[in-house]
């Protein structure tokens, strides 16, 4: 029996760098051009209609050393792909989602937070869990364990 | 017919304003005690036991420290109930110096006393960093009978403290 993501796999075939599957879902790795045509496709094509979470990796012994992922969902079929796209330190940016997925937004925003990720496209960038005036994106690894940046000055 | 010894000679001046200076602490401390009104500064999970410890099989209604405030200007127990981030610091810092003299603070369980196990970039490791705290509870959460007796020993402090008519912000 060949399942619906063996399917998307293979149509998909040409474009991806790399397949493999994943507690039952399909896990592309695509390089940073290919993430929004082969996003539009999953969504169109294949009905993977809700984007469910935009986060990132920090592998500070590699190169290049983010990883942005993406978990989308198909309401209609139930099954579900993961999208890594790497980027480097120094040009650490992809596109933007939010042409396809309003829920892009904020978990874009959150994403440009934590490990300032740039998204390329997506109007507001603004922080969402940070506060103004934060430096830093504190889910880095070099981002110090105990670095604290308080809006009230210590009495002690 | 046995002599009384008299308290005072009878062409000594009145005493009774010594006598009311010094039991005008122990009336005020003995109202106050009995009537905390407490402003919840809720911000977590340590919430669930703050209902817990109000409602009837603890009742902190047995001490005077039944009704919620919401106005931090009408409340002079501040109970800080949860972990307090960077972000809401500023609100924290803001709600007491609205409340009105006599105040008292209480760190409520491990987070609001020192940060509990939130050492990062997100958290204020412990709310004396940013008010004065009268007592510290702790516990993660604190047991309903550890919020009573941090209740109970902070009526003793008020009762036997120095409650002047006048003082210097006032």
């Amino acid at each position: 029996m060949t399942s619906r993501l063996d399917n998307v796999q293979q149509q998909l075939g040409l474009q991806v760098g790399g397949a493999s599957r994943s507690h039952g879902s399909l896990v592309l790795e695509l390089a940073r051009a290919d993430l929004l045509p082969v996003v539009q496709r999953l969504k169109t094509e294949f009905a993977f209609d809700l984007l469910l979470d935009v986060t990132a990796v920090d592998w500070p012994l590699k190169t290049p050393r983010f990883e942005v992922v993406y978990h989308l969902y198909s309401t209609q079929h139930r099954d579900r792909v993961r999208i890594k796209t790497a980027v480097e330190l120094a040009d650490p940016a992809v596109e933007s989602l939010v042409s396809l997925y309003g829920s892009a937004h904020f978990m874009e925003r959150e994403c440009h937070d934590m490990y300032g990720i740039v998204f390329r496209g997506n109007p507001d960038l603004r922080p969402i869990l940070l506060y103004e005036g934060f430096v830093g994106h504190p889910l880095r690894k070099d981002y110090g364990k105990h670095d604290e940046q308080p809006l009230v000055p210590y009495r002690i | 017919m046995a002599k009384t010894i008299p308290i005072r000679t009878a062409n000594a001046p009145s005493q009774a304003f010594e006598y009311f200076s010094t039991k005008k602490d122990e009336l005020v401390g003995w109202a106050r005690k009995f009537s905390l009104f407490p402003y919840p500064f809720v911000t977590a999970c340590c919430a669930m036991e703050f209902m817990a410890v109000s409602s009837t099989p603890y009742d902190t209604d047995r001490f005077g420290a039944a009704l919620p405030r919401f106005s931090p200007r009408q409340s002079d127990l501040l109970m800080v109930v949860g972990t307090l981030t960077h972000k809401q610091a500023p609100i924290l810092l803001k709600v007491y110096e609205q409340m009105c003299e006599p105040k008292w603070v209480m760190a409520f369980g491990a987070c609001a006393t020192s940060g509990g196990f939130y050492q990062n970039y997100a958290a204020v490791a412990g709310i004396d960093k940013i008010i004065p705290v009268d007592i510290y509870v702790p516990g993660c959460p604190p047991r309903p009978e550890t919020v009573i007796d941090a209740i109970m020993k902070l009526q003793d402090r008020i009762a036997h403290s120095h409650h002047p008519i006048i003082n210097k912000n006032f």
